[in-house]
């Protein structure tokens, strides 16, 4: 790695907490352009803390967020805006606004942050769709989808004003292998089509061994990141017992191997 | 601005060089060029692209190129993605896979007049869901005194004191401002007949016989009915009702049964309190501002409110409470399972509670006239 290239988001000494209670302490890494970084630890362990301070959802009480160098909890409202219009979320539910229709899910984030014609909307809602394999579904209301497609709605969502950076909090969570393995290859394809940095919160072995590059460990017990690399190789390398457990579910690292 | 540029020096063959900014914050680009090269060389039958280094994209040269193949397949001429930048190439692949699709629900048409019997029928269904519901409650009253329920008595003192003591100050200045302004309302007719110490009898008729009631009634609807409403509606909505009705729990004794006691036991209560302070805000205003004797005032206060008229006021106060906390329950228990159906429920609880204690208040001052009371 070129060391005068800047990571695109780098986590300096943070410091998560709800009043007293202490969610994750001092934690620090970075994620480089066109990683699919998985943050992984037990259910409870702040993952998805960690990712609401990442995407401006909640302060952190100490440290620092850096997107491309700027630091986002020190940016002014209009930075905030500014740094925010970079990255796209999908979150663990879909959060689909239920009272739109999924072309209209889509066009909002274009309607208000770009300047084109309504015909052209509906032009890029049309080709974000397909490219979550869901051409034709505009008119359908989220209620009337499955869960693994309001899932793709909201990735196509998520990548309507083509960020740099998506996050994914729990992508799997809810759906069955096969639409668990669609998104994942979806999640691929993405990152190498649209060029994006890409942050996955996530438990499910299968997703962090199939798509992540780069991972970080959080463990409950210590508050913090024990083990920091790529899944496979932690799996093979690790010595720390979390970690192992975590990778092998609980059991030996010959079971993982032999799957 | 993205920029095209033609090169013909291969034969049949048009080679289209992009470059400059194809983002979809720039505008999107027509095929409408390339159509045109198209249309005035007719012999084409493939087409190369070349990219320049300058060239910045995102989905709105995706989108161009999605364009151009599908009008270059109604043409037969073929295209060639390889000189694409990878990442487009491989976004094209993806947006042009061809997936399965799923039937859109066919929306039957209605005549007007279908329309309105279903509407009309809906009534009909209506009417009948909350008789059925009032059944249901009726049932679990039974089963309640009968010591057969599961009761959680602190949720129940907790929806005691959210129905009472939570909602005393805005019951205190809302009929306070009402004993004020019937005061002086009253007091300008009158004025005309030198009879201003019966403003002392409007005031006091009017809030213990009815208004403090209705009033109540409105405030409670607002702030109680809404969120029974809002609520169990939530509660639809995560399944939670769903959860209580596999563990053989009925919803409606465990949830709709407390609240309904809750509000019938405190609106008398809060009825008597709202009494109090519209002849306070009355006797303030009397006094204040147009100069009343006070031990007067309060002389035909005593004169004018009769046991009666307190009663008919708790009448009022004990039927509005079932019909507010019916309402704010049924359509919570209704509620459609999303963020929109939580609204439409809250809105209709309100409604229907509204609507409920001005027809309860119009039949029972009906039956006191006829049992001349």
């Amino acid at each position: 790695m070129d060391p005068t290239i800047r990571p695109v988001i780098e986590v300096k000494g943070l410091d998560l907490e709800y009043d007293d209670y202490v969610v994750m302490k001092n934690l620090n890494f970075s994620v480089n352009k066109g990683d699919i970084f998985i943050v992984m630890g037990v259910s409870g362990c702040g993952k998805s803390t960690l990712l609401k301070s990442m995407i401006g959802l909640k302060e952190p009480s100490r440290g620092k967020v850096l997107f491309y160098g700027k630091s986002f909890w020190d940016e002014d409202e209009n930075g905030q805006q500014n740094i925010m219009r970079r990255f796209g979320v999908l979150y663990q539910s879909g959060a689909l606004w239920s009272s739109l229709t999924v072309g209209e899910n889509v066009a909002l984030p274009l309607q208000l942050y770009t300047k084109l014609s309504g015909e052209q909307i509906q032009e890029i809602v049309a080709l974000k769709l397909s490219l979550v394999g869901l051409e034709g579904h505009e008119d359908f209301f989220p209620l009337g989808i499955s869960g693994g497609m309001c899932k793709r709605v909201s990735l196509a969502r998520a990548m309507a004003l083509d960020p740099d950076i998506i996050f994914f909090d729990e992508p799997s969570s809810g759906l069955d292998p096969i639409n668990a393995r669609i998104l994942d290859d979806l999640i691929l394809e993405l990152r190498d089509g649209l060029g994006a940095t890409i942050v996955v919160i996530t438990h499910e072995l299968a997703s962090i061994f199939a798509i992540g590059n780069n991972s970080v460990f959080l463990d409950e017990t210590s508050k913090t990141i024990i083990a920091t690399g790529d899944p496979k190789v932690l799996l093979a390398n690790s010595k720390d017992p979390r970690v192992i457990q975590f990778l092998t579910r609980g059991g030996r690292k010959d079971d993982q191997k032999s799957q | 601005m993205g920029k095209l540029s033609f090169d013909y020096s291969i034969p049949k063959t048009l080679l289209i060089k992009l470059s400059g900014d194809w983002h979809m914050s720039a505008g999107l680009i027509s095929e409408s060029e390339v159509t045109s090269q198209l249309v005035s060389h007719p012999d084409i039958v493939q087409i190369n692209f070349s990219v320049s280094e300058d060239l910045k994209w995102d989905s709105g040269l995706i989108s161009f190129l999605l364009r151009l193949i599908r009008e270059c397949g109604q043409k037969n001429i073929q295209v060639a993605l390889k000189e694409l930048p990878q990442g487009a190439q491989k976004l094209l692949a993806l947006a042009l896979k061809v997936h399965e699709k799923t039937a859109l629900p066919q929306k039957a048409h209605k005549s007007f007049f279908e329309e309105i019997g279903q509407k009309a029928l809906q009534v009909d269904e209506g009417l009948r869901q909350a008789l059925d519901f009032l059944g249901d409650i009726a049932f679990s009253l039974s089963r309640l005194i009968r010591g057969k329920v599961f009761f959680r008595w602190d949720d129940f003192m907790l929806l005691i004191k959210r129905c009472g003591a939570d909602t005393l100050m805005l019951v205190s200045l809302i009929s306070l401002l009402v004993g004020m302004i019937l005061s002086f309302v009253g007091s300008i007719q009158l004025k005309m007949f030198g009879a201003q110490i019966f403003v002392a009898d409007i005031v006091a008729i009017g809030m213990v016989r009815v208004l403090s009631a209705v009033m109540t009634g409105i405030i409670v609807s607002g702030r109680i009915g809404a969120s029974f409403a809002a609520e169990l509606g939530m509660m639809q909505a995560n399944e939670e009702i769903d959860a209580l009705k596999t563990l053989g729990v009925s919803p409606v004794e465990f949830l709709v049964v407390p609240r309904v006691l809750a509000l019938v036991i405190m609106m008398p209560l809060l009825t008597i309190y709202a009494d109090l302070m519209g002849l306070l805000g009355g006797f303030l205003i009397s006094i204040w501002m147009l100069h009343l004797n006070s031990v007067e005032y309060i002389n035909n206060t005593q004169h004018a409110v009769t046991l009666n008229f307190v009663w008919i006021g708790l009448v009022h106060s004990f039927v509005f409470g079932v019909i507010i906390a019916v309402a704010g329950c049924l359509r919570g228990m209704q509620c459609e399972r999303n963020a929109a159906g939580v609204g439409k429920a809250t809105t209709s609880a309100v409604v229907t509670a509204i609507t409920g204690i001005v027809i309860a208040t119009a039949i029972i001052t009906f039956m006191c006239q006829i049992l001349g009371v």
